[in-house]
């Protein structure tokens, strides 16, 4: 008797993955017939229907944070038939990746560990950083305030009471020097978390590398510059979407051109997590957002393997601990396959999915903070068994506000008692070859290759998204979460269960002279510069945005003569125009 | 006899941050109550809301705040709603408040402040047993 399972019998492995099943699963769902083994049958018969007699299984959802239901056991009969693990899985640093895009990962280096951080001023933040990396923090990541985000002015009326509060305030390539004093350019790598104004900032960032005596071909770091996943979840876009599409292109020329070291975008399922999607949501959303801008650059006339090594990603880790991991393998595995076959890059460098991750900050809890601690810590380990190449670990007090350098040096701590203590990091996807692991990564695949086929079928990502379509489909998975919580048919410590009284936390608390200051820099900036020199930059700017041309010489040039961000932005939107979302409740 | 007259009201999400994935879920919690709800949709000034509220005659304003601006912004949506003779709306906010805050926020006239991890049920019962009476029907 064959212990594989047989072709006819394998039909029910084939269905597509389940759908988020939080608003109430059919209890037995997940325990559907398979073809089982001969041991296996008498395993059941003879050791679990015995045991099953005497004590039921817990009156539970077996299922992922998302909803999937899960079997109480999985094996062979788990994986489909014929199922041969050396090509569908392979080995690390081979196609198709499942195992890791590096053959040695983190033997030969660990992750980054990069720290998201930003607030107040560039003065406060830049001391933050250099504290982080005195503590052996080893990438540097910026965290822009809102009005810096929305490219307005620190002075601009509708900035008020948002200054220097989610981040740091950038109002000029003059903030952007102070942000990085004493911090050579060529000595670590910069992430900025920017997105409709990126290519501003970029240009802010390319001249203070450029003040510095840095040459671009030497600069190393991440824009994050994925603005299809502001329109799908966390809505911090500017101009519309074809503009937007056209800016980022913009940016991934430039820097297929310049800037060889440095990744121009970091494609971004982190957002749409936090949004309430489902794991299967951030994985088929982002990748499909990927494809939209290697098809958008294609369109521009660049060549496949121009552009796709210096595409990068960006995930979520969240709680269920099995779900995120065979998340990132699958990604890993879709981005092979698009790459390859969908678009014919030659080179291995194009299919390699690189990827950076940070904790959930939506599953992080304001009451009993220091369970948070525990939260990340296990988040944190399933993004390095998943093999990711950088991680942010979220300090303790970030549902609450941002963090003190107490939290942060906790959350940096977490990472390196992952890397030195707990020895994850001797062998490469020690979880490879785990039934479940295995299984969970299969169907995380398929389902997002439905979402695909989908999304291809609307037209594309752009149009996707202006229908409404991944909007809708996470603002449901997020109620149906909160209706599961509501109901305890998911639970999280100390909110819905086991909840006490405590005395509050001392938080991080950045008051209105962020504003007051960034404002009288403002007013000296526009006094000192040339002012002249200003308009003419960003009349060339307003000309190029109106022709075919890439910005981003123009762009240079405006920072280059000291205008503020909110000047740029403001000659953009006078050319694209701005963007407001249909509303969808 | 007319038929009781639903609650309304208006959730908005003022400054410039755009993360309304809680805004949403309490907007579909309260339809779900049985209330009417008006979702201003995103980056609302205090102006715009005050004249939302005022054109929609909300019995309830649910503010749903993350970023830290609610100290710049609340107080002047609540002289705004005076001005307009909208006292007896009620007002309750959402989101990431510090508790420090809080009190300075009640003294402007806010009803209450929902932290994360608030129940669905909390805010609705709080909603249902604070909104000014139903002028009378009859």
């Amino acid at each position: 008797m064959p212990l594989k399972p047989s072709p006819e019998a394998n039909l029910n492995q084939a269905q597509p993955a389940p759908s988020s099943n939080l608003a109430g699963s059919d209890p037995g769902a997940d325990q559907e017939p398979r073809p089982l083994s001969p041991a296996e049958t008498a395993w059941e018969r003879e050791v679990l229907e015995p045991v099953l007699g005497r004590t039921p299984e817990r009156d539970w959802d077996f299922t992922t944070l998302s909803g999937v239901p899960i079997r109480r056991l999985y094996t062979a009969a788990d994986l489909p038939s014929g199922f041969d693990f050396e090509r569908e899985v392979g080995f690390p640093g081979a196609p198709p990746y499942v195992r890791g895009i590096h053959p040695t990962l983190y033997r030969g280096r660990l992750w980054t560990m990069r720290q998201f951080s930003g607030f107040a001023t560039a003065e406060e933040t830049n001391e933050r950083y250099r504290y982080l990396l005195s503590q052996g923090q080893t990438g540097l990541s910026v965290a822009f305030d809102l009005p810096t985000l929305m490219g307005y002015d620190s002075d601009h009326p509708l900035s008020e009471g948002e200054v220097g509060k989610c981040g740091v305030a950038i109002d000029s390539v003059a903030d952007m020097e102070r942000l990085f004093a004493g911090i050579r350019l060529d000595q670590v790598t910069v992430s900025m978390t920017i997105n409709a104004p990126a290519a501003a900032i970029w240009a802010m960032y390319l001249v203070a590398a450029e003040k510095q005596g840095v040459a671009w071909s030497r600069l190393s770091g991440t824009l994050q510059n994925d603005i299809l996943k502001e329109y799908i979840a966390q809505k911090e876009y500017i101009y519309p979407p074809e503009p937007s599409m056209r800016l980022v292109v913009d940016t991934i020329e430039f820097a297929a051109r310049q800037t060889p070291r440095f990744n121009p975008i970091s494609i971004s399922g982190y957002h749409i997590r936090e949004a309430g999607s489902t794991a299967l949501q951030e994985l088929a959303f982002t990748l499909r957002d990927g494809m939209e801008y290697v098809d958008w650059s294609l369109r521009r006339g660049l060549r496949v393997d121009e552009f796709a090594p210096q595409l990068s990603f960006f995930f979520n880790a969240h709680s269920d601990f099995f779900e995120e991991i065979a998340k990132y393998r699958a990604a890993r595995k879709l981005w092979c396959q698009v790459m390859t076959e969908r678009y014919g890059a030659k080179l291995a460098r194009s299919a390699r999915l690189r990827f950076h991750t940070q904790t959930a900050g939506v599953s992080l809890s304001a009451q009993q903070p220091f369970n948070n601690v525990a939260r990340v810590a296990l988040q944190a380990l399933a993004a390095v068994l998943g093999g990711t190449q950088s991680l942010h670990t979220n300090s303790l007090d970030e549902a609450l506000a941002l963090p003190t350098a107490e939290a942060a040096t906790i959350a940096l701590r977490t990472q390196q008692i992952l890397a030195f203590e707990t020895g994850v990091a001797n062998t490469v996807d020690p979880l490879g070859g785990s039934y479940f692991v295995e299984r969970l990564t299969l169907d995380l695949a398929r389902g997002a290759e439905d979402y695909f086929r989908r999304i291809d079928e609307m037209g594309g990502m752009v149009a996707a998204v202006e229908r409404g379509f991944p909007q809708r489909e996470i603002a449901e998975a997020a109620y149906q979460y909160q209706c599961a919580l509501e109901r305890k048919r998911k639970i999280m410590v100390g909110v819905n269960e086991f909840a006490t009284e405590e005395a509050p936390l001392e938080t991080l608390y950045i008051d209105e002279r962020v504003r007051v200051r960034q404002a009288e820099n403002l007013r000296r900036l526009r006094a000192e510069r040339d002012g002249a020199a200003v308009e003419r930059a960003l009349s060339a700017l307003r000309r190029a945005a109106d022709s075919e041309a890439n910005t981003m010489p123009a762009l240079l040039d405006c920072v280059r003569a000291y205008a503020s961000l909110g000047e740029i932005s403001e000659a953009l939107r006078g050319v694209f125009g701005s963007y407001t979302e249909t509303s969808l409740t | 006899m007319a038929a009781e007259r639903k609650i309304r009201v208006l959730v908005a999400k003022p400054g410039l941050d755009g993360h309304d994935r809680g805004a949403k879920v309490v907007a579909r919690g309260l339809r779900d109550a049985g209330m009417e709800v008006i979702y201003t949709g995103l980056r609302q000034t205090p102006e715009m809301i005050a004249a939302a509220a005022l054109q929609e005659d909300v019995d309830c304003i649910g503010l749903s705040i993350l970023s830290g601006a609610h100290n710049a912004l609340v107080p002047r949506l609540m002289v705004l709603l005076r001005e307009r003779g909208l006292e007896d709306v009620l007002v309750v906010i959402g989101g990431i408040i510090p508790d420090a805050d809080t009190a300075a926020l009640k003294q402007a006239g806010v009803a209450a402040v929902f932290p994360p991890g608030t129940s669905m049920r909390e805010i609705i019962e709080f909603i249902q047993g604070h909104v000014r009476p139903a002028p009378a029907l009859d």
